[in-house]
């Protein structure tokens, strides 16, 4: 099982979240958070930060008038 | 590539797309615009200045879809295709908006300007406001306004390529396959740019998560 030092967790956390730590890293990642409040927070606030930016409102569609010039253009341009 | 925000319109598979859009189908081509183009906004977005910029580029973008899909090899999805069209409009038109606009007119006065190119104006959030707050936040767990706006700020204090990533992965839930197709990166390099834009936004979210701490 990989040792992680506070320092190394914090630069490894995003491959962590992205599955790309090997099983033993992995181990020793889960390890460290078990035993370590601040890195726990840490790895806590950025599953936080990653669902906050997933819950942003959407953007506005595009307004009616430039999709039906959109969609004029594409009918003339494909006319068969 | 999931759409957070819309209706989930399962579109046929790419290859009867295409066909249809060959065909001069208009449905199919009225699909695509609703399902892509508010994703296409944010993402361009990224690149310029005002939202009115924002739906130049993505109308652009579409013009040239219509133009350039005869010839649409599908070597990548249509979607990446699509939105690789969109990154490379929005990169231009936004190096033109640069040299053409004078940073004081364009930007808030006393911003630092000591990156290499300023960050876009998106500080303000989207005009749209009536989107429930809770429909996207488990938990009845509410994504306060002040969240947002915190977001919406560090979003525009990255360096552009960190805020291109992070707004596909992130914010429109794009794979990292998907994303390292649409910029043309390596897998190490959008890992790279991820976790900095993470990092650094994390970093701004810090004492909003400490306040709300029960």
């Amino acid at each position: 099982m990989k040792r992680f030092s506070c320092a190394e967790l914090v630069e490894s956390v995003t491959a962590y979240l992205e599955g790309d730590l090997d099983p033993a890293e992995r181990r020793g990642f889960d390890e460290h958070v078990r035993c370590c409040t601040s890195c726990a927070h840490h790895v806590s606030t950025m599953r936080a930060t990653v669902d906050a930016l997933g819950g942003l409102p959407a953007e506005p569609p595009l307004p009616p008038g430039a999709r039906a010039r959109l969609l004029d253009a594409f009918r003339r341009a494909r006319r068969p | 590539m999931p759409d957070r925000e819309e209706t989930i319109v399962r579109l046929p598979p790419d290859d009867d797309v295409i066909a249809a859009l060959r065909a001069g189908d208009e449905a199919t081509f009225a699909a695509l615009l609703d399902a892509w183009s508010r994703g296409m906004l944010r993402v361009a977005r990224s690149y310029v200045a005002t939202r009115e910029i924002a739906e130049e580029v993505v109308q652009d973008t579409w013009l040239a879809v219509i133009g350039a899909i005869d010839a649409f090899e599908g070597r990548s999805s249509l979607k990446t295709w699509v939105f690789r069209i969109l990154v490379n409009t929005a990169k231009k038109r936004g190096a033109r908006e640069r040299r053409t606009v004078p940073w004081s007119s364009a930007f808030e006065p006393g911003r630092a300007q000591a990156s290499e190119e300023p960050p876009p104006a998106l500080g303000a959030p989207p005009v749209d406001r009536s989107e429930p707050l809770s429909r996207a936040v488990p938990e009845g767990e509410v994504l306060a306004s002040e969240a947002r706006e915190r977001i919406w700020q560090a979003l525009a204090e990255l360096p552009v390529r960190q805020r291109t990533v992070i707004i596909l992965r992130d914010v429109e839930g794009c794979t990292s396959e998907e994303v390292c197709e649409i910029l043309d990166i390596s897998p190490a390099n959008q890992r790279v740019l991820l976790h900095r834009a993470r990092t650094a936004v994390r970093g701004r979210l810090e004492d909003y998560f400490e306040a709300v701490r029960r």
